[in-house]
């Protein structure tokens, strides 16, 4: 296949995630607000705050990192869509998957939060480098669980490659990493609540209870960058636990519903279950998750 | 906003910025006069809006998604949390609280507005970036209600700030508020509310109006 069809797939790709992303945000949004007895914001409300956001007339900048901050999340987003395998027996929505992209998709996850780090800091806040600390310490926790289950995946069908773990795993529902590893399944699932930032562990990212999280001083553009990147992440991330533990997808259907359930499943966490405090949710996440990932570790070991 | 210079007095400065020497690691002698140099020294401009279609349609937008700054004065600040409750539930007009003044595009002064606090609500409301918008909440701030003759409280907001929306009632229900936000919607939408650039263009005047109430001036002439 030619170079130009596969990045003219890979842009109509970004575009359909982004919107999915979108409005899966509008949806997951509603059904919180009818849980409390509300009618809740418009399905397309995340569409109009980005358009309002990006039509900001007046803009300032405190230098050239805080100009990068945003720009270094996004290119984490996209960075992981580039090299994720979308529908499982396509050529053509495989994106610029090869044979060691697991790898390079695990540091492609650290790589916005450090780009962020570095802006927020400039930023001109006091308090922008305690709240950068404060989500750089749990990112740091929610990593060690996610990696030890993704490595051992990764040692259960001796590849690195996501295409061949998705291709491990057709042949019925048995055949998932679910019911074939569900240890290092139960690891990866606690730390996407931390990774998809919704309740038990969003407070490194609530400025409402305290005004220093990090995109305090963004506005506009940026701002509209960073909600970009989050609609593109939230979707490529679940993409990434379809394809590692629930078989991957085969169409675009399978692959809506499938993100929409993974993605749930945070939210559901998040409705029931209030605000972790930094001091608690790092060593949750050292705790239990942690059991569960060196336990998935050690059953290939012995 | 050239004509009139106000001078910081430099006895209300707090001692972080009145101007001092810092040693440098080599041991050389930085002179630093913070209001100067780590404040922006820019007047706001004008910003034209784009004409026909295009703007219409991010006026929609705008109208359809504000952003509130989470900022109370007053009496009135107990009558927007309600607005977010099952009860009244503004999400669905678009309405949203921000935490921070930069990502907001709204500022409600709730009621009446003390020396003291038209000093922060400046600070915030310079701090919103262009197109923003004034919602003045109570009749305290439309002629000082019950406190017009009060020593430290202002009486008509609008000398201060550019209100777009007035809403009458002491104090007003949320259903009020709600209105306001109707009305707030109605002007944004007709390319009526463009109080960032009236703050802009009248700037010396408003300055003027502040500086005759603000005698402990400690802040650099326009807060970016």
């Amino acid at each position: 296949m030619s170079i130009f069809l596969r990045i003219l797939f890979v842009i109509i790709g970004l575009f359909l995630v982004l919107n999915w992303g979108l409005i899966m945000a509008g949806i997951i949004r509603k059904i919180i607000a009818r849980l409390g007895m509300r009618r809740g914001i418009k399905i397309f409300q995340p569409y109009i705050n980005l358009v309002k956001n990006y039509s900001i007339r007046s803009q300032l900048s405190h230098g050239v990192m805080f100009y990068l901050g945003p720009v270094f999340r996004l290119s984490g987003g996209v960075g992981i869509f580039l090299f994720m395998p979308l529908i499982y027996g396509s050529d053509l929505w495989s994106n610029f998957s090869f044979t060691g992209d697991l790898i390079l998709i695990a540091y492609f996850m650290f790589f916005g939060m450090l780009g962020m780090a570095l802006g927020a800091g400039e930023g001109g806040h006091p308090y922008s480098a305690i709240g950068i600390s404060r989500g750089l310490a749990q990112f740091t926790a929610i990593e060690v669980p996610m990696t030890l289950a993704i490595l051992s995946v990764a040692i259960q069908y001796k590849t690195l490659s996501i295409s061949e773990i998705v291709a491990a795993q057709q042949g019925g529902i048995l055949n998932w990493t679910v019911f074939t590893n569900p240890l290092a399944t139960v690891a990866a699932m606690l730390s996407l609540l931390g990774a998809m930032g919704h309740s038990p562990f969003n407070v490194v990212m609530a400025p409402q209870e305290n005004p220093i999280g990090p995109p305090t001083e963004y506005h506009g553009t940026f701002l509209g960058v960073l909600q970009t990147n989050r609609a593109i992440l939230h979707v490529i991330e679940a993409v990434l636990y379809m394809n590692l533990f629930f078989g991957g997808a085969t169409n675009w259907g399978v692959l809506i519903l499938k993100t929409f359930l993974i993605y749930f499943w945070s939210v559901f966490v998040g409705m029931v279950f209030p605000r972790f405090r930094v001091d608690q949710s790092i060593p949750w996440f050292l705790k239990i998750p942690l059991v569960f990932g060196v336990a998935a570790i050690i059953i290939f070991i012995i | 906003m050239s004509e009139k210079k106000y001078t910081t007095d430099e006895k209300f400065l707090a001692p972080e910025n009145r101007p001092h020497t810092v040693i440098g690691p080599t041991g050389e002698e930085i002179h630093v006069d913070p209001l100067n140099d780590y404040f922006c020294q820019d007047m706001p401009k004008v910003q034209s809006p784009h004409t026909g279609i295009v703007e219409k349609f991010l006026n929609w937008a705008r109208a359809e998604s504000l952003w509130v700054l989470a900022y109370g004065t007053g009496c009135g600040s107990i009558e927007l949390p309600p607005l977010f409750s099952p009860r009244f539930d503004a999400y669905r007009f678009g309405v949203m609280m921000r935490p921070t003044p930069r990502q907001s595009g709204v500022i409600i002064i709730s009621g009446y507005l003390a020396v003291k606090t038209l000093k922060r609500a400046i600070r915030s409301y310079e701090q919103m970036q262009n197109p923003k918008y004034v919602i003045a909440l109570g009749s305290c701030t439309i002629n000082g209600g019950m406190y017009w003759d009060s020593y430290n409280t202002i009486n008509r907001l609008d000398h201060y700030l550019p209100v777009d929306v007035y809403i009458a009632g002491c104090m007003p229900r949320p259903e009020a508020i709600l209105a306001g936000f109707g009305k707030l919607k109605e002007l944004i939408k007709s390319g009526n509310a463009e109080g960032a650039n009236q703050y802009a263009e009248n700037l010396q005047w408003y300055k003027d109006n502040q500086h005759k109430i603000i005698k402990d001036w400690n802040m650099p002439t326009y807060n970016w």
